[in-house]
């Protein structure tokens, strides 16, 4: 296991460094440069030849690239050319938030998602299994951004339970150790600004969750569905097993597999940033400041980060490889 | 045991979040100053990028500045006009290029030391002898657009300096000296780019010491955590984690003090999460309403604000792209400017106070002209200018931005249609190009050569007729593609009268020149609008975007 575990680690090496190498080159192929959008409708073309040769963008492509990896390898991201801060710095601050979004919307989806499956396909066929099938497609079908002001409008405007915008009171003075608000509010016990944090997460995880809630009670069921018809299910059956040992035992355990896998995935889609949930909740995540930084030709940035998620993307991968092996002690990961 | 440790888990989650609520609420007043310990918090559409606003360029970062720091003049509340700031009076000698300065008493900076005319100096030699990355446009933008160059230009771009130099006379009289008589001084000294900042808290911080390379620039201490001006309100802090600035009010202000003691600016960009966060009262205040919220959040008791109008989206002819041979003829622009239905366009597609343009600059501001030629909605004219100039099947190449809104240009790809619907309708063939705002459209006007047609605009700096015309037609540009070496001649006279009632007085005479000549239809003057709580009140639209929350009152 340990092996395993260092040689999927040294396997990241190569491939982050063909990722740098493509990423580069497709950035700076995309038309116009970070000058637009720092100059605007000010964009005389002196000026923008100006800036494009003082941050070097009129060198050869291999010659910036050069400059790039020399920095990279010393441990240095860059510097966002719209904001000015170290593209470490902006991460650093962006992706907390994130982690904090996907975990608490992770939870919702998988705490409701496998129970939902199971429940859907012990019941296939019926009624109540219709019910199920049709939320989930609901889930899959209404745009996430829709969802968003739709919860705003109920649970915030109308009935004033929670906030519609940022991570946390802007007038609690809280103390920020991890960047985890809820976490600094909890190891600093200043329970007013955690309580504060998780609150503004509750109306954008259950926005984000809802894709992911659909999927994996989908899969569940499909999966559950597939096993109990396996014949050491009507074995199991037979030898007078009690329904919860053959539930738990049998049943679950191998349906999980396949689930294990699509959690890790969404995991991963999620800790890229959610996009829609972040812009309509005005939450401080990684995925809106990409997308802008898109727009921005904020070459540094858009390295850094998607950098940072592949390595993120990758580890998670490696973690629900190493799961397998709790789940079903049949597989070994070699 | 599960359910009472749930029930004990809500009610900690209760007592919590009611204590929360409490220490909202808890604020108190002093009625007999008229000032408050309340907290206004206003939404706004991007962070800021800087809070030394010699180093910004961005609306937000000067939102913030305005509240902090202050110019020697300004702009008077609510108008274009310039009024005194920190300097009580501003005078010319007889050339125009010696400019005396009587600076306000008894003000102090954040930090307690004085202003003075020292101070003045220290700033405009700080400007002047910037080195290095400040150098970069991106860095000290507006510095080099108004004055020019540096005491050693770093680039072969940077011309003389307009500044040449500051001498602190005695305390409250500072003389500055300038190379040259241009219109830009000291009208754009108004700009929060050029405000006085505290000479001890400039060194005490390093100020000057942007680090980096010119790809890698790294802002230093000063610029990030420690703005040190004279505005009623100073810096608290900002929270770049939950996208927040706090100002709270400075009680040593030489003016009238702050009624609201503190102020926060929240990041929220997009437009109906400002709308649901100010209906939920987590913000009291947003700016940029979109023009079609102005009447709904009227009508809901909210404050709006609307701007006068200090911009214009204009249609551009350019006489060096795929049909240069026929937007050469000045007949053909002629009928180009016939075609169009202005009225219609901004009666369908603009907000209440937005007024057709007829020159290149708004009216309200010196130079502008009456009696320039109009071209009011004549199709049948434009078929006949058209015939008049031999031209027939005209296919023109017609941009426009995708996924950007201004408030001189609310709706795009709307304005296009109509547009390009009434060329059509005198004969023209339209092809359009849709292209994102940022970077594929402003490349593609701005430095290519493959458009006929575009829509642009421009938001007033200051209050000078240059900053409108003089950013369009004072040099040959890709974006217009003419070269009219009258025009350009012209524009480098007005811009150098010393006499404010000539410069004018040729001001309107350019304007009635590039009407005539034609290089694009002025289309639209749009105002935008910004909104605050029913109880908050106060506050000024300016057109120059020069407001200042210091006079928020929340009731």
């Amino acid at each position: 296991m340990f092996r395993f575990i260092v040689r999927r680690l040294l396997q990241l090496v190569p491939t982050l460094f063909g990722l740098t190498l493509l990423l580069f080159v497709w950035l700076h192929r995309l038309p116009g440069g970070p000058e637009t959008s720092i100059l605007g409708e000010r964009g005389t073309p002196a000026l923008r030849a100006r800036i494009r040769h003082d941050m070097g963008l009129d060198q050869p492509l291999w010659v910036q690239y050069g400059k790039f990896m020399k920095r990279l390898l010393s441990g240095d991201l860059g510097t966002s050319v719209s904001t000015h801060r170290p593209v470490t710095t902006e991460f650093l601050e962006r992706f907390p938030g994130t982690v904090e979004l996907t975990a608490l919307a992770m939870t919702i989806a998988i705490g409701v998602g496998i129970p939902l499956g199971y429940y859907a396909a012990r019941r296939a066929g019926t009624a109540r299994d219709h019910v199920s099938v049709g939320v989930s497609l609901l889930g899959i079908c209404t745009p996430v951004f829709f969802l968003g002001y739709i919860y705003k409008q109920i649970f915030a405007v109308n009935l004033g339970w929670f906030p519609t915008s940022g991570r946390q009171d802007v007038t609690i003075d809280a103390t920020r150790i991890t960047g985890f608000f809820v976490l600094d509010g909890l190891l600093t016990r200043e329970w007013d600004a955690a309580a504060d944090a998780f609150m503004h997460l509750v109306l954008p995880a259950l926005t984000l969750a809802s894709i992911p809630l659909a999927v994996i009670m989908r899969i569940t069921r499909a999966s559950v569905l597939e096993v109990t018809q396996e014949d050491f299910v009507r074995t199991a059956e037979s030898k007078g097993l009690t329904n919860r040992v053959i539930r738990g035992r049998h049943i679950m355990r191998n349906a999980m597999l396949p689930v294990a896998t699509t959690i890790g995935l969404l995991t991963g889609s999620l800790l890229s940033g959610a996009v829609l949930t972040e812009t309509v909740f005005a939450f401080n995540g990684i995925g809106a400041f990409l997308v802008t930084s898109i727009d921005n030709r904020d070459y540094p940035v858009l390295m850094g980060f998607i950098l940072m998620i592949a390595i993120v993307y990758l580890l998670i991968n490696l973690i629900v490889d190493v799961s397998y092996t709790i789940i079903d002690p049949r597989v070994r990961v070699r | 045991m599960r359910a009472p440790r749930l029930r004990a888990g809500i009610a900690v989650a209760a007592v919590v979040t009611l204590a929360v609520a409490g220490c909202a609420e808890s604020k108190r007043d002093d009625s007999s100053s008229g000032t408050s310990d309340k907290t206004l918090v206003f939404g706004v559409a991007g962070d800021a990028k800087v809070l030394d606003p010699a180093l910004a360029s961005d609306g937000e970062s000067f939102r913030v500045a305005r509240q902090m720091y202050e110019t020697l003049i300004r702009p008077e509340e609510g108008g274009a006009k310039l009024v005194a700031g920190l300097a009580e009076k501003w005078e010319p000698d007889a050339a125009g290029t010696t400019w005396t300065f009587t600076l306000r008493k008894g003000v102090k900076f954040h930090d307690g030391t004085d202003f003075n005319a020292e101070a003045v100096c220290y700033n405009f030699d700080r400007w002047y002898n910037a080195k290095g990355l400040l150098q970069n446009p991106d860095v000290m933008y507006y510095y080099q657009t108004i004055f020019g160059g540096f005491a050693k230009n770093e680039s072969a771009d940077l011309g003389e300096s307009l500044y040449k130099s500051c001498q602190a006379k005695d305390a409250t009289t500072a003389i500055v000296q300038t190379t040259k008589v241009t219109s830009k001084f000291p009208s754009a000294l108004a700009l929060p780019a050029f405000s006085i900042q505290s000479p001890t808290a400039l060194k005490q911080y390093n100020a000057d010491n942007v680090g980096g390379t010119a790809d890698n620039i790294q802002y230093p201490e000063y610029a990030n955590t420690h703005p040190t001006g004279t505005g009623p309100y100073k810096f608290v802090k900002w929270d770049t984690a939950n996208k927040t600035v706090e100002i709270q009010r400075y009680d040593g202000y030489w003016g009238e003090k702050a009624k609201t003691k503190t102020i926060i600016f929240k990041t929220i960009s997009d437009l109906n999460a400002r709308k649901q966060a100010l209906r939920n009262n987590e913000i009291q205040g947003y700016d940029l309403v979109a023009p079609a919220d102005v009447d709904a959040l009227k009508n809901e008791g909210f404050n709006v604000l609307t701007r006068p109008a200090f911009n214009i989206l204009y249609l551009a002819f350019n006489q060096n792209g795929p049909a240069k041979a026929a937007l050469s003829n000045l007949k053909v622009r002629q009928a180009l400017a016939y075609a169009v239905n202005r009225d219609a366009i901004v009666s369908a597609k603009y907000p209440s106070g937005s007024t057709v343009a007829l020159e290149f600059q708004p009216p309200g501001l010196d130079g502008y002209n009456d009696a320039v030629t109009k071209y009011e909605y004549n199709p049948d004219k434009a078929k006949q200018l058209l015939a008049e100039a031999g031209v027939t099947n005209l296919t023109l190449k017609f941009w426009y931005p995708t996924e950007v809104t201004r408030p001189y240009m609310p709706a795009p790809k709307d304005i296009h249609e109509l547009i390009a619907a009434d060329l059509q309708k005198v004969g023209i063939t339209v092809t359009p190009v849709a292209a994102k705002w940022s970077p594929d459209y402003l490349n593609g006007v701005q430095t290519g050569t493959d458009h006929d047609l575009h829509l642009l605009g421009w938001t007033g700096d200051y209050a000078d007729a240059y900053n409108f015309l003089g950013t369009f037609f004072d040099h040959q540009t890709p974006e217009w593609g003419f070269n009219n070496p009258t025009l350009f001649g012209d524009f480098a006279k007005a811009d150098a009268e010393p006499d404010a009632a000539k410069r004018t007085q040729l001001y309107k005479d350019l304007n009635k020149q590039i009407m005539d000549f034609l290089p694009g239809l002025p289309v639209a003057h749009g105002p935008s609008s910004l909104v605050f709580a029913k109880n908050v009140t106060g506050v000024k639209a300016s057109p120059l975007t020069d407001e200042h929350y210091s006079t928020a009152e929340i009731k």
